[in-house]
């Protein structure tokens, strides 16, 4: 499909003028744009290199604002399906408060700025890094592998979990193991997440055409699949203690919350039928994000105030 | 003086009073944007080398 007759299809008889900058503002999925800085704040905090809070900061909106762009031009390409799901039929481009065109334009010079933007005040490595989370996030997942494998959000989950390593790229200029850990944590953490909510919204799924792993290979399946995924995660989120990327308090935290979300998604796997099994799937999808939320946190307080270093936590 | 009438003076697009405040609101969102990312650029010139790029060469 050429993206010309793509555009032809989602062109919304709006109205011009309408959109207030909240509109665009909802354009950078602000939400997603949050953990976005969170984990590469920890990306960056994690390094062994200090850096200047400035650059720190200039490089962190750099990395929000690519994050940003990468949400509207999701919101460009996917403007079809959000229309017909109920989480996402407000949207800015599905309500026709913003022209498809002009949310394409938006992603793409905000896209351009960030990555510039970063190339100076960090490095080319960063940079580069990030124009690929860009590029990875708007061409790989959303225009191919969202609507063509229930795989989908299993390879896509890498934009999401570069920032980190764009983060500690700022800092140090460098990629290494320290940063790629993180960036499993998050890219392992991605499927169990995604498929708690697919379960529970697998019809508006099914609706849209998007092929998410429990409408192509079933509810049973996918729910194997979540037990399989949070087991590994919660083995791999372990990891930063021993190599000293994290401290005592993330090693407990990561021991006790990963319990707990093996517990949740044991649940899920258990609880397979009406209300109970929808509850048992959305409890899991919430507690995921507190626990990868937590997990970081705990990152950014031992790092951000060198509890590691000062009291040898 | 006789005043220029011209038919076509008040045809074309009206604004309603909602979409000229969000067209406004735009344009400050645009400036602050961008007032924000010059003060940003000039922080990191500062901070990456140093406050004697405002010095005269002597």
């Amino acid at each position: 499909m050429s993206l010309v007759s793509h555009e032809q299809e989602l062109l919304v008889a709006g109205v011009d003028y309408a959109a207030g900058p909240q509109d665009y503002f909802a354009l950078l999925k602000p939400r997603v744009m949050s953990l976005v800085v969170f984990t590469a704040l920890a990306g960056m905090l994690v390094a062994p290199v200090p850096i200047h809070p400035v650059i720190g900061f200039a490089s962190l909106l750099a990395i929000a604002v690519g994050a940003g762009a990468a949400g509207a031009l999701n919101m460009w390409w996917d403007a079809d399906i959000d229309a017909v799901m109920s989480r996402t039929r407000k949207r800015p481009v599905p309500s026709g408060l913003v022209q498809p065109r002009e949310a394409l334009f938006f992603g793409l010079t905000l896209s351009l700025i960030a990555v510039l933007t970063l190339a100076v005040t960090a490095n080319l490595l960063a940079a580069s890094l990030l124009a690929f989370t860009i590029f990875f996030y708007a061409v790989i997942y959303t225009m191919w592998l969202k609507r063509a494998t229930p795989q989908n959000i299993v390879i896509g989950g890498a934009a999401g979990a570069l920032p980190p390593v764009v983060g500690y790229a700022a800092a140090t200029g460098s990629v290494t193991l320290d940063s790629l850990i993180l960036f499993a944590i998050i890219f392992i953490w991605t499927p169990p997440h995604f498929w708690a909510l697919a379960l529970v919204k697998s019809g508006e799924y099914e609706r849209a055409g998007v092929p998410m792993m429990p409408n192509v290979k079933g509810a049973d399946h996918t729910r194997l699949e979540i037990v399989l995924y949070t087991l590994l995660l919660a083995a791999v989120a372990l990891a930063p203690w021993p190599m000293g990327v994290g401290g005592r308090i993330y090693g407990a935290l990561a021991l006790v919350a990963g319990l707990a979300m093996i517990h949740l998604a044991w649940r899920v796997y258990r609880i397979r039928e009406g209300a109970p099994a929808n509850r048992a799937a959305m409890q899991l999808f919430g507690f995921s994000i507190l626990y990868l939320f937590m997990l970081f946190a705990a990152l950014v307080v031992e790092h951000g105030f060198g509890l590691i270093e000062r009291f040898g936590l | 003086m006789t005043a220029v009438t011209d038919p076509d003076r008040n045809q074309g697009i009206r604004l309603t009073p909602e979409q000229m405040r969000n067209r406004r609101l735009r344009n400050i969102a645009i400036g602050l944007s961008v007032a924000l990312l010059a003060a940003l650029f000039y922080a990191v010139t500062i901070v990456k080398l140093g406050p004697g790029v405002l010095r005269p060469e002597p």
